[in-house]
């Protein structure tokens, strides 16, 4: 009965695995796996000695950083502040309006904010009618990480609520008790009980986000690259696709895509052993 | 019935700071509809009426059907229409009976291989083989260019296994006993016990399974060239954020042709139709079943 899912995994996740070992070859497709030539390290000093590369690099890691600081907390400040909403009846229906955008593919999502913040959008009508000078946001290289961490915060804020709210919601409500008992108002308790109670998921996604450092929005960024251009739009994943499917240079990409891989699965051990260090759970158990 | 559940140890309610969270609350959802209601006022607005705002329409001041009567006139908006709903449709079923399959077979402790496979499937978690590699082996295996280069690769994802694999295994083992003192086959227990108690799980599963299917427009652009076999989403990226509408409708002869911008908003509101049809179950069900999935992790 696993099966076809084996077949599936064996086929289009381990194989293509060891397929990375193109990295090491000038791959040429008529030639195929067989008769390419073995270059050894050659695509990654290429690699690394290509400039875009590193621009790319430099842009992931701004993003990465970007969304930590500003993305990553509004899920959890906004599961707390739902939590504090007490009709039940009105939190389920503020969380299913903001749980939609998730749905969304980024091909919408990218229209709406182009309806809402391009040229001829809403925000820029409003400012031409009264006299103020339109704002370019959906093609300025300067703000344009801006744009992607705000188009995120939009799509998936209220969904990684989800995650935080079930925290919350397992906390012991009797420490609510014993804490106001002791005279501890709302901004005591909630620094005393209800942010350690989410301490442990919190490092858990945090976590996560590390381990994903090199991982930025494809499919968001792809799809804005040519309005802002590569400088400031090119990350990891798009290197690998101009580079490799687009331009053919298969065995620098894939070089690409190998170390972004590798670094990616060393992310992820680093953080939970730091996590494992701060006496909490992680990920995985030891 | 008071639907406010106020514990006694938060006291009594500060109307300042209730006041206040309401037009938060407000806030909030404006932030998130308010998009919606200039993309579907648009789609329904005149060439007039949007000429007057300057390119959108908050509020229609009278309503047009054409850009929709344009869209389905033409051949282009509709065969893509039927191509992503196709891939949807095969591609949840194809991936639903690997997992579900899958599951069933690593839930059950001791048969063959069990741990071995388990593991094989879990590792494909902790990393991917890349971009470059799996595109390679699309086009070894001559499915550059078929719909099956979207559905088949992506069919298995770990997480789904382990989710549906952790509802059956809560599932009383006295049924299995039961069934199998009965005689009953691997196949007629997952049938007949399975298939039917696990179906809230599968149901989910199959519904997030759907909306990727729906949303994809990566695995298109990677895997078709012929835009003629184009799906939705990158038919919409073609029209709405690359501007060329021009080839969207067939233009009705002898009618004024309706915008260009109510046209690729009109587009927008198809896309977004079909979640908007499966949301509600999608939120019925997330809270049962994927809460459980994600806090386990």
């Amino acid at each position: 009965m696993v099966a076809p899912a084996v077949v599936v995994l064996l086929l289009f996740t381990y194989i293509p695995l060891l397929g990375n070992v193109i990295a090491f070859m000038d791959y040429v497709p008529f030639l195929g796996f067989r008769d390419s030539e073995w270059v050894g390290l050659d695509n990654f000093s290429t690699l690394f000695s290509d400039g875009a590369f590193w621009n790319a690099l430099w842009n992931t890691l701004q993003i990465t950083a970007l969304q930590l600081l500003l993305f990553f907390p509004v899920p959890i400040a906004l599961a707390v502040f739902l939590h504090s909403v007490l009709r039940s009846s009105v939190k389920r229906f503020v969380q299913s309006v903001v749980y939609l955008p998730h749905f969304l593919s980024w091909v919408i999502i990218v229209a709406l904010f182009q309806q809402m913040f391009g040229g001829a959008g809403v925000l820029n009508r409003f400012l031409i009618t009264h006299g103020v000078t339109p704002l370019d946001i959906m093609s300025n290289p300067d703000t344009f990480k801006l744009l992607l961490t705000f188009q995120g915060v939009w799509k998936d804020a209220g969904w990684g609520t989800i995650i935080f709210l079930a925290a919350i919601a397992a906390i012991d409500i009797h420490q609510y008790e014993a804490a106001t008992i002791d005279g501890a108002g709302a901004t005591r308790r909630f620094w005393h009980v209800t942010l350690p109670g989410m301490r442990p998921i919190i490092v858990l996604m945090l976590i996560l986000r590390l381990g994903d450092s090199l991982t930025v929005g494809f499919e968001q960024v792809l799809l804005q690259r040519d309005a802002v251009g590569p400088g400031a739009a090119e990350v990891l994943d798009t290197y690998v696709y101009f580079n490799g499917v687009v331009d053919g240079s298969w065995g620098t990409a894939t070089a690409a895509g190998l170390l972004k891989g590798i670094v990616s699965l060393v992310l992820v051990l680093v953080a939970n052993s730091l996590a494992h260090k701060l006496g909490e759970e992680g990920v995985y158990q030891r | 019935m008071t639907a406010v559940d106020r514990p006694a140890w938060l006291g009594k309610p500060n109307p300042g700071a209730t006041a206040l969270r309401g037009v938060a609350l407000v806030l909030i959802c404006l932030v998130v509809i308010f998009p919606f209601v200039v993309v579907v006022s648009t789609s329904l607005a005149t060439q007039a009426d949007i000429d007057a705002n300057g390119g959108y329409v908050v509020w229609p001041a009278s309503l047009s059907f054409d850009a929709y009567q344009q869209i389905f006139n033409g051949t282009q908006v509709t065969r893509s229409i039927l191509i992503s709903l196709g891939i949807t449709t095969v591609g949840t079923a194809f991936s639903l009976v690997c997992t579900v399959l899958a599951a069933y077979g690593l839930s059950r402790k001791g048969s063959l291989f069990q741990r071995g496979l388990l593991t094989f499937v879990l590792v494909t978690l902790l990393f991917g083989p890349g971009m470059i590699p799996v595109y390679l082996m699309v086009k070894n295996l001559g499915m550059l260019n078929t719909y099956w280069a979207l559905i088949i690769p992506g069919a298995v994802s770990a997480f789904n296994v382990v989710i549906i694999r952790g509802f059956i295994q809560g599932i009383p083992g006295e049924l299995f006993d039961a069934a199998r003192i009965d005689g009953a086959s691997e196949w007629r227990v997952l049938g007949a016990i399975v298939l039917p108690l696990s179906r809230a799980a599968i149901a989910v599963v199959g519904l997030f399974l759907a909306v990727g299917y729906w949303n994809n427009y990566f695995g298109p652009l990677l895997y078709l060239n012929d835009s003629s076999m184009w799906p939705l989403q990158l038919l919409m990226r073609s029209f709405v954020l690359q501007g060329n509408v021009s080839s969207a409708a067939q233009h009705i002869p002898g009618t004024v042709p309706p915008p260009q911008q109510a046209i690729q908003m009109a587009l927008v509101v198809i896309a977004t139709l079909p979640i908007l049809c499966a949301y509600p179950f999608l939120t019925k069900h997330m809270s049962k079943g994927m809460l459980t999935g994600a806090v386990k992790g």
